[in-house]
């Protein structure tokens, strides 16, 4: 049974009004059924909550706006269904655009910042390691937990705001350090280096995390030197849509990990698993849908959201040439303002690319309507969601692959020992 | 022969043929949230539909976003006559809660371990609301 305060409960009973009490009994409730024996403050919120799925969510947002609701805590926002005018086109019926676009105001009306993006922490959203936040969108969570180091479970939809708003979240499983500790094992050393420091391993590695801890904490051994902030961003977003994972550990890397003893909380591991060749070829194959066809209709890059360093290397790989098939790059305010103002927006337009921003091709209706397409990513994430979301078959590939393949306007693999 | 269940999320009593799935499942990207269909391309009950079932479920994945899924299936009365789970799952009953606060009528949600559930599928099952299930 949670054990609230007199404060609490009076809060849950009305005394600050109709939204802070809706907003404090979310949290109570969500507190009870997970067995949390009380509640906690939370210095920081990522709201996934203003996502359009339907008429529901804009009338819960407008309940909370009419009911007095401001978050007590910073809260950014995650991606919104629309994007601003000169990107890519929203395909949504005038209904459905009028109520997406209610609810994006309604979470801004509540003080939430208008960060529109599922990669916060690369738009200055960085809680300090040990801190606890209450953080939605899966791949938020788990990079908060992992590479930040900060404290949060998987935050659902509405479950986000209520804390916000309440400026407390339920006491019980990644807050709690004894929790944190890994009990999975999963070693990659086996494979070449040069895999290891390749980017297109990273969500390959993420889906087979996913779907071998399920929601138990792993630690990652043999990445030591093969990292960078965009890759663990990549292995994370695979990994909690494979699976439930929330938190993960790399030895020698992540701050929870300064070797794998520490990450196993000096104690044996329940379970160690190597990440052997045919493992991974066969999560590779399953990243896959379209059956190895020559076909693309469309390249998507950026779930999680790009940062200025991706887009760099975007442009570098581009050189100038003109793509055959359109390319979306789907990322934030927070790069694409800069790369706005000094020119390198308009170029990389000039040449077929669509910049999505504030939200994304699997999150709203973009892609067009055609039998039989395809669509090639190297984000696992795309990779899974794309296929249910968008009806588009997926080739998963390289960077490299994926910019050559839009420029050709069909699959375009480069040679690589998957070893 | 019925089975006593704890009560997660309570909710009338219903009777409806149980709808037991094989393999987790990720609610957004997993399922229509307007008609209730199974859209994971990659999931083995693909193309059945959750709406008006006992729907059980063996664990769940994937996205934060499945309590708005759930509210918006509640909402659009294609969601699940009651939901049967391995284990509470802090997202999913997020919208049935939501739905409670909205003032909507609300299916309830029973714990059930994994491998009870195996054997109910496509059994109707009769749930009384204080958590017995009764296969008819």
């Amino acid at each position: 049974m949670v054990d609230l305060s007199d404060q609490q409960r009076a809060i849950a009973s009305g005394s600050d009004g109709p939204a802070a009490a809706m907003a404090m009994r979310i949290v109570a409730e969500s507190a009870r059924l997970m067995g949390a024996p009380r509640l906690i403050s939370v210095a920081s919120a990522h709201i996934d909550g203003a996502l359009y799925h339907g008429d529901s969510g804009t009338l819960f947002a407008e309940k909370l706006v009419e009911g007095g609701a401001k978050v007590a805590i910073r809260a950014t926002l995650n991606v919104g269904a629309l994007t601003p005018a000169g990107c890519a086109k929203i395909r949504l019926p005038p209904h459905e655009r009028d109520m997406a676009a209610r609810m994006m105001r309604a979470y801004e009306a509540m003080g939430c910042e208008p960060s529109w993006t599922c990669a916060p922490y690369q738009a200055g959203h960085r809680p300090k390691a040990g801190t606890d936040v209450a953080w939605g969108e899966s791949n938020a969570v788990v990079f908060c937990n992992s590479v930040l180091g900060a404290r949060t479970n998987r935050y659902g939809d509405f479950l986000d705001i209520a804390c916000a708003i309440a400026g407390v979240a339920p006491d019980y499983g990644l807050h709690r350090p004894e929790n944190r500790r890994a009990t999975l094992v999963i070693d990659a050393s086996g494979l070449s280096r040069e895999l290891r420091a390749s980017d297109v391993f990273y969500p390959v590695l993420g889906a087979y995390l996913g779907r071998s801890a399920g929601t138990s904490v792993a630690v990652i051994d043999g990445l030591q030197g093969c990292t960078t902030e965009d890759r663990l961003k990549a292995l994370g977003a695979s990994a909690a849509s494979a699976g439930g994972v929330g938190l993960f550990h790399v030895a020698g890397v992540t701050p929870e990990a300064p070797d794998l003893d520490t990450a196993l909380g000096h104690r044996p591991p329940a379970e160690r698993i190597a990440f052997t060749q045919a493992a991974l070829g066969d999560t590779l194959a399953r990243l896959s849908t379209s059956g190895g066809a020559d076909r693309v209709d469309a390249v998507a890059i950026g779930s999680p959201h790009l940062s200025l360093a991706e887009i760099e290397e975007v442009e570098q790989r581009l050189a100038g040439r003109k793509l055959a098939v359109p390319l979306y790059a789907n990322t934030g305010r927070h790069v694409v303002g800069p790369l706005a103002a000094n020119g390198r927006r308009a170029a990389l337009e000039a040449q077929g690319v669509v910049f999505v921003v504030d939200t994304c091709v699997v999150a709203t209706p973009i892609l067009p309507d055609i039998d039989g397409a395809v669509l090639m990513t190297n984000s696992g994430k795309f990779a899974h969601y794309a296929p249910g979301n968008t009806g588009y078959a997926v080739s998963y590939g390289s960077l490299a692959e994926c910019i050559e393949s839009a420029v050709a306007g069909r699959l375009v693999r480069e040679p690589r020992a998957w070893a | 022969m019925g089975l006593n269940a704890e009560i997660l999320i309570p909710g009338p009593a219903v009777t409806a043929t149980c709808l037991a799935l094989t393999a987790p499942i990720s609610f957004w990207g997993g399922v229509d949230p307007r008609t209730g269909a199974i859209i994971d391309a990659r999931h083995p009950q693909r193309g059945q539909s959750i709406a008006g079932c006992v729907l059980a479920l063996p664990g769940t994945i994937g996205s934060s976003s499945a309590s708005a899924v759930l509210l918006e299936l509640v909402h659009a009365g294609r969601a699940p006559a009651a939901i049967l789970m391995h284990e509470p799952d802090a997202i999913l009953l997020l919208g049935l809660i939501v739905a409670r606060e909205m003032g909507w009528a609300v299916p309830q949600a029973l714990k059930v371990p994994a491998d009870k559930q195996r054997g109910l599928d496509g059994r109707r099952l009769r749930l009384t609301g204080d958590g017995t299930i009764t296969p008819e």
